[in-house]
């Protein structure tokens, strides 16, 4: 693998590669010593074009346990902010010798512009592209939908049959795009649910159910609930009239949750608006998954970078994505 | 391309309970001893010495997997290799003797990764190593305990071993 941009291009197999070295990575961090000697001398530059702390800790914790040195890069407070071009920022990093390059940007395509502009020899993984694509959340989200299912019988296992449904603000989200992709290749059925003013314009072309109603969702039992964060920053324009009425119909309050089937799980990417998008009753029930996501987050993120680093620089060029 | 069976079924099945005969003696019972198979043919090696060891003494020995990709150090020069799970028995291996079982002894060089990979586990007593087949061209200095079958070979001779668990059948091939 020379780069992660999205999950719309990787196969059933390639993702599953990813999910059982995953596996691999969970199981090291149950140890007294967590850290591997793997990426040794490696260098991992986190380029934070947009504000992030969660992804960013994540996959810094990643890189580090692996011992790769990490060097921070929020465009905060750096030359960004004087004006310099992604180019340059880039051109930098090479010569600085950056082995990988873990980026987020508010423009949707900017990992893909780094990867293949020449720029830079290092591979590319995208942490979240504008409403493009965020394709560790999507690998950790069916990570954290595959343990929950299979438990320690999760290797080498697809998710055929499951039904997930994706709740909130799909307009705006990449997380929920790399989903839709991610999911469908592994085999699950996929619902969208969503106020129609989030819903893209585009959605028809994509292999999944869109309701509008979330209450008519639940009754058709689906396995897995993904509640998105409702992006504040991001409401420009009048999406729904209250914060309140957006709650009332599409907020996983108490009663829908235990209206869900009693295997069925939740998972939300975070940060969680409490009481808009997810009550504190969901967000603290058993079946949950916040927390399991946070801490699959860093085994995965783990495994891109191993499958990305670790092997044979020139390996198959091929497979370029 | 010539390959010559070194090993048949028979001959391996010998060899392992020799070994296991060498493990008991030279630790005078089982109750410190762990085998930890390195993947992907160890596992089974293991396995079966462990039943052995467990036939001959009379009481059940711990058998697990060490996994060492992570662990290499020529990872760089090779296509990304995938890990395999390290499954360590539930008594871990802290004031353990641990047998590694390896299939084919060669550079050392993934006995060396199995070390590091063992120290970051926990700390044996003492670590021994048993290996079906010992081909010389040692680039480190680490040497066996416990050998099925030394075998002289040259440098570029490819030396195959067969399971039944994983390939269907028991042998060991030598070829160009």
């Amino acid at each position: 693998m020379r780069n992660l941009l999205d999950t719309k291009s990787l196969s059933r197999d390639e993702a599953l590669r990813i999910l059982d070295v995953a596996e691999d990575m969970a199981a090291t961090q149950q140890r007294e010593v967590r850290k591997l000697p793997t990426l040794r001398g490696k260098t991992v530059v986190n380029l934070f074009f947009e504000d992030s702390t969660r992804t960013r800790i994540s996959f810094e914790a990643a890189a580090k346990r692996l011992s790769a040195d990490v060097i921070n890069f929020s465009a905060k407070g750096s030359s960004v902010s004087k004006g310099e071009s992604l180019q340059d920022t880039a051109q930098t990093l090479q010569a600085m010798g950056a082995d990988a390059v873990v980026i987020r940007h508010g423009a949707s395509g900017a990992p893909q512009t780094l990867a293949t502009s020449g720029w830079i020899s290092a591979g590319v993984v995208n942490a979240g592209d504008g409403t493009h694509a965020h394709p560790t959340q999507a690998l950790l989200d069916a990570f954290t939908i595959r343990k929950r299912f299979f438990g320690d019988d999760s290797r080498g296992r697809d998710l055929a049959g499951l039904r997930v449904t994706i709740v909130g603000d799909v307009l705006h989200s990449r997380v929920a795009r790399s989903n839709v992709w991610l999911l469908t290749t592994l085999g699950a059925h996929v619902t969208l649910v969503a106020p129609p003013t989030l819903v893209p314009q585009d959605v028809t072309a994509w292999p999944v159910q869109i309701r509008y109603d979330l209450d008519e969702a639940i009754a058709a039992e689906p396995d897995a609930l993904m509640m998105l964060r409702i992006q504040l920053e991001r409401m420009n324009a009048a999406y729904f009239p209250t914060e309140r009425e957006y709650s009332r119909r599409w907020g996983l309050d108490a009663a829908r949750s235990a209206a869900l089937p009693a295997d069925s799980i939740v998972l939300h990417p975070g940060p969680m608006n409490r009481g808009l998008e997810i009550s504190s009753e969901a967000a603290d029930s058993p079946r949950s998954t916040v927390l399991e996501q946070v801490a699959n987050g860093v085994s995965v993120r783990m495994a891109v970078l191993y499958l990305l680093l670790a092997g044979e620089r020139n390996e198959s060029e091929e497979d370029a994505r | 391309m010539s390959t010559r069976t070194v090993l048949h079924e028979a001959d391996i099945a010998r060899a392992l309970t020799r070994i296991s005969h060498e493990i008991l003696e030279s630790n005078r019972g089982t109750e410190e001893l762990v085998v930890l198979g390195i993947p992907t043919r160890g596992v089974p090696l293991a396995q079966r010495i462990g039943a052995s060891l467990a036939e001959i003494s009379g009481s059940a020995v711990p058998v697990g997997a060490l996994d060492v990709t992570m662990y290499r150090d020529d990872l760089h020069r090779n296509p990304t290799r995938s890990p395999q799970p390290t499954e360590i028995p539930a008594g871990g291996v802290d004031g353990r003797v641990v047998v590694l079982v390896d299939d084919v002894l060669f550079s050392g060089r993934s006995i060396r990764a199995a070390l590091d990979a063992l120290q970051d586990i926990g700390r044996p007593a003492a670590v021994r190593l048993a290996t079906l087949v010992d081909r010389g061209h040692r680039e480190l200095p680490i040497r066996p305990d416990f050998v099925g079958k030394n075998l002289p070979s040259a440098r570029d001779e490819r030396v195959n071993v067969r399971l039944h668990e994983i390939d269907g059948v028991d042998e060991v091939t030598i070829g160009s």
